[in-house]
């Protein structure tokens, strides 16, 4: 049994006392939203510093999505790109060609939540190679299959080929992307504590130990493919609108490859792992501009000795109370207790 | 650990905050310039970048623009577009919401200022591309109708194109042509189709019409297409690094047929990447260097004394972007973003480096002439000019 | 039928330097189980290797050939020492970022040193000859020999040496090998030195073939030849030669015979079709999994 902390003096308690009101976890969220729809119609923030929120917010959907296939399900997922480049190109067509120009602000979350779904389409149509094939060779159907989008977008001239398509607004705004990022973490965070969700582990642990074990793994892997692939969609949705102009090049391995140190930085199978990861990685590039293409010599340094001192990232297999369950909050913390005794040794 | 985690979140959000407050300087005029100083075509970049800064220091040099009864300094401000799309998008953004320029000279190449357009429209900044040829930079891609501050220095495709396939068919008198072409870039993609428009319709026959996708290396698949279909001649309408690979595996598999190109050959990178294997070829492009009147060869000697090479026509019509923006600031009169936009637009002829400049009522592309060049003893020399 | 010819003459070209890719990435597969995605990116360095050693020193094809594998394979041995040897012990997944880590930091300093395509200086004489209507190089001839040449040294190395019976052994089970007296740290070392040195050497024969070079060459080219290294069986270095050949052979076949714009699309198709068919490559073993 947990001896329950009685001492109110540590601000640390009060923090968590706080915290742990019903009340206060939906009132910071109201209070972000309001705040985002401030800054966008007000601009007191600078217009430059919405840009990188937004990209921010971004890659937090694409890093958690990734996390629930990569992190918690144990794959090697290497395909991410290639339903972000389904959801944006969904969102836009819709955007630019269907629909009327003045609803456009007012149908804009429709257009996302279709993006979201073909996205969500193409996933369960990866998840089925995905049966058969284990490790290194599901990176390899999931590599394979980012090059099938890109190349099947370059071919049809009608979404404008390898030129890309423009004329979408800018209809991505610092609330939408507020409301969208907080979704996704709340599903994703929610799916994994979920009696799914330990499905979903128990694959990563050990496939065939779980098939014997009644978890009917094909239904898992199926139904977290479509999750991730859903938000990566809504991701690629935002994404097209923030930039008004998507080309396939935009969506390639390299993109892929973005998302995955995002993930693997900020720590495989946690949520607030993902979130830091994005963060870090998204605002560290920023900032670094003005070392023009030093820039990107300094990022992977600093990830590969990242790598070495800490494998699993900065968060890696650990969650921070928020998004633990309670009822899971005993357990993690004996766990803790003894992990703290005897060093790391399995994964 | 987890304290310093959350120290270092903190501090980077604060720092991005911090850095995003800008300081808004209005002694100075701020201009914008998108080049491509990485990726795959540096060295228009590098043109651009140098003619940039050469323009920028003459007018300081001077004193400045006057405007009303001070005169103002010209601050450039370089942003590097790495070569990709999404980067210029970013790049146009940056530039108009956080150093507050007043106009935007660049990208160069089309399939970079195609979205930085869209962004400079969309975000009404007047926009000059100095080397981006193809016709929809400066059109509405849904209406069809002219962007309203997209502006270019130099001439369309629909016009270069014409020029190559009238000369190959009336000068180099070849009835039967091939094209090998990017099919994922906007200039490259443009020019060949119009090439093939125009060249059936005097009276020619394209045998092979075939495609590669940026960045790849072996064209030998194509190019044995190609060889297949016994050309008189073939279409290179790429850009200045993919040009020499493909000229020397076309000869590795034995084709003989002699090549013809567009002005993204115009780079001397091209001479120093093919080496031999170019001699004797024609291209049409924005300007000849060994042909020059008086005001192009006072450029040419100034520019030359800075960076010790001759200018190419990236260079030239970056010079001559300026030079509109120049006028359009003196008779604008003030550093306001719709001014400039508005006098740009009523400049009716621009006599630059790179030729005489006619604007029509209500559209950013200039009418101007092209020249043709031909590859002599490994330099650029003037071949024969073409009026439109 | 002389086209046909002359596309598999082609495919062959194209084919061989994947195969060589190929194989240094299952090479360190086979030893580690470790993915080294910064493989694409040391072929790059081998064709700047080429670059620096061909303008500067104005070396002669042979000894540039030497000269560049040896360097590639003492980066690789570095890289390996410093990154890759202190997460021996960790998940697979945190050595394959780092070697995506080390990729990236690669391209990236190349680009910040050289951000201008580079070309290469013909290094020898090319001759075209015509046998009816094909034209054959003797640049593809030489890249084709070369690379085949080297796949045979390795194939020799692995099964009748004594050091590759010794990373064969390695492969099978890591922990005992040592008990045996054999030293795992130089076995590793030397398949990261092979394999790496494969890598340089595809680099140079690359730039011979296609002399415009640029930092960003190794990425899809890397990925390619990773690839072809899983669709032969990861692991298994056979396999690797004939998955690069198979790649070759569909891209150029595929250019041929389409419009050439489907070819990326056709190839991993088909490719995704092989491995559904044959999910653990075409030479490879079932890994069996024990509950």
């Amino acid at each position: 049994m947990i001896r329950a902390k009685t001492a109110y003096r540590t601000w640390r308690d009060r923090w968590r006392r706080l915290t742990a009101r019903k009340y206060f976890w939906p009132a910071v969220l109201t209070a972000g939203l309001a705040f985002s729809i401030a800054a966008d119609k007000y601009d007191f923030v600078d217009l430059y510093v919405q840009l990188i929120i937004i990209y921010v917010g971004i890659n937090i959907i694409l890093t958690v999505s990734l996390n629930l296939i990569n992190g918690y399900m144990g794959e090697f997922s290497v395909g991410h790109a290639g339903f972000m480049a389904v959801g944006a190109y969904t969102a836009s067509l819709l955007t630019v060609y269907a629909f009327p120009p003045g609803l456009q602000q007012l149908l804009f979350p429709l257009a996302v939540l279709a993006g979201g779904l073909a996205a969500a389409l193409i996933g369960f149509l990866v998840a089925i190679p995905s049966f058969k094939t284990r490790g290194d060779y599901l990176a390899i159907v999931t590599l394979a299959f980012c090059m099938i989008v890109k190349s099947v977008l370059e071919n049809i001239d009608a979404v404008g080929g390898p030129r890309g398509l423009l004329g979408m607004e800018k209809l991505t705004t610092l609330p939408w992307v507020f409301f969208w990022t907080a979704l996704s973490v709340w599903v994703i965070r929610n799916l994994v504590y979920s009696n799914f969700g330990r499905g979903v582990l128990s694959v990563r642990e050990d496939e065939i130990a779980a098939d014997l074990m009644s978890v009917n793994t094909r239904q898992v892997k199926i139904i977290a493919f479509i999750v991730s692939s859903f938000f990566a969609g809504i991701a690629g949705g935002l994404f097209a609108h923030a930039l008004q102009f998507i080309n396939p090049r935009m969506f390639d391995i390299i993109k892929s490859t973005d998302v995955l140190i995002m993930v693997y930085l900020g720590g495989i199978a946690s949520i607030a792992g993902s979130v830091i990861g994005a963060v870090i990685y998204t605002i560290l590039l920023e900032i670094l501009r003005p070392l023009g293409v030093w820039r990107m010599v300094f990022m992977p340094l600093l990830l590969v000795v990242l790598m070495i001192y800490r494998p699993r990232g900065i968060m890696g297999l650990r969650e921070t109370r928020l998004f633990e369950p309670l009822s899971d909050l005993a357990t993690i913390t004996l766990w803790r207790q003894k992990k703290k005794e005897a060093p790391d040794g399995a994964p | 650990m987890k304290k310093t985690i959350v120290g270092m979140v903190l501090l980077i959000v604060c720092a991005l905050f911090a850095g995003g407050c800008s300081k808004d300087d209005a002694s100075q005029i701020k201009i914008g310039l998108i080049a491509e100083l990485t990726g795959d075509i540096p060295a228009v970049g590098a043109s651009c970048k140098n003619a940039a800064e050469m323009a920028v220091a003459e007018v300081n040099a001077a004193g400045g623009i006057q405007l009303g009864d001070k005169k103002f300094k010209i601050k450039l401000i370089i942003e590097d577009n790495a070569g990709k799309a999404d980067q210029s998008a970013s790049a146009a953004q940056k530039l108009i919401t956080q150093n507050k320029v007043v106009a935007i000279v660049g990208p160069n190449a089309s399939r970079y200022a195609l979205p930085a357009a869209e962004i400079a429209e969309s975000g009404k900044v007047a926009l000059i591309t100095p080397w981006s040829t193809a016709p929809k930079a400066t059109l509405n891609s849904r209406t069809g109708a002219s962007k309203k501050y997209v502006f270019r220095a130099c001439f369309i495709d629909p016009f270069q194109g014409g020029v190559v396939a009238k000369f190959t068919l009336d000068n180099l008198k070849s009835r039967k042509a091939a094209v090998l072409y990017d099919v994922a870039s906007e200039y490259n993609k443009g020019i060949a189709e119009i090439f093939k428009a125009v060249y059936e319709q005097n009276g020619g026959k394209i045998v092979a019409f075939e495609t590669y996708t940026t960045n790849d290396k072996d064209f030998s698949s194509q190019l044995t297409k190609i060889r297949q279909a016994a050309p008189e001649i073939i279409f290179l309408p790429n850009y200045y690094s993919e040009v020499p690979l493909q000229i020397q595996q076309a000869k590795r598999l034995g084709i003989t047929a002699p090549f013809i190109g567009a002005d993204a050959w115009g780079s001397e990178e091209l001479l120093k990447l093919c080496g031999s294997d170019c001699e004797g070829y024609y291209f049409s492009t924005h300007y000849a260097a060994d042909a020059a009147g008086e005001t192009t060869r006072k450029f040419i000697a100034d520019y030359r004394s800075r960076y010790s090479t001759t200018p190419d026509d990236v260079a030239a019509l970056t010079y001559d972007s300026f030079g509109l923006l120049k006028q359009a600031l003196a008779t604008a009169g003030k550093n306001d973003r719709q001014a400039v936009r508005d006098a740009l637009a009523g400049i009716p002829r621009y006599d630059g480096v790179t030729g005489i400049m006619q604007f029509r009522e209500g559209s950013g592309d200039p009418v101007k002439s092209a020249v043709i060049l031909k590859i002599r003893d490994g330099k650029f020399t003037w071949f024969a000019n073409a009026k439109p | 039928m002389a086209y046909f010819f002359q596309q598999l003459l082609n495919a062959l070209q194209l084919g061989s330097i994947y195969a060589l890719i190929a194989l240094g990435y299952t090479m360190v597969y086979g030893i580690l189980t470790m993915i080294n995605f910064a493989h694409g990116d040391l072929f790059m360095v081998g064709a700047f290797f080429c670059f620096l050693l061909a303008v500067y020193l104005k070396l002669s094809f042979v000894p540039t050939l030497l000269l560049s594998m040896l360097g590639v394979a003492c980066l690789g041995v570095i890289i390996e020492r410093l990154a890759y040897k202190p997460l021996r012990t960790a998940p697979r997944v945190s050595a394959i970022i780092t070697a995506l880590g080390v990729g990236l930091f690669l391209e990236n300093f190349t680009l910040a040193l050289s951000p201008y395509p580079k070309h290469i200086p013909p290094l020898l004489k090319n001759v075209t000859w015509t046998v009816g209507e094909l034209s054959i190089s003797s640049l593809q001839v030489l890249v084709i020999v070369l690379s085949l040449g080297l796949m045979l040294i390795l194939d020799f190395v692995v099964w009748r040496t004594k050091a590759g019976m010794a990373m064969r052994a390695i492969s099978w089970d890591k922990t005992i090998v040592p008990l045996m007296g054999v030293s795992v740290n130089k076995i590793i070392s030397l398949t990261f030195a092979i394999g790496t040195g494969l890598g340089g050497a595809a680099g140079v024969l690359y730039s011979l073939a296609y002399p415009v070079i640029d930092p960003y060459m190794g990425i899809m080219v890397g990925w390619k030849a990773f690839i072809c290294a899983v669709v032969g069986g990861i692991g298994n270095v056979r396999g690797a030669m004939i998955g690069g050949f198979i790649l070759g052979a569909v891209e150029i076949l595929v250019a041929a015979f389409f419009p050439s714009t489907y070819r990326d699309f056709v190839a991993f198709t088909l490719l995704l079709v092989l491995l559904i068919l044959k999910p653990y490559g075409i030479l490879g073993r079932p890994q069996p999994q024990k509950v």
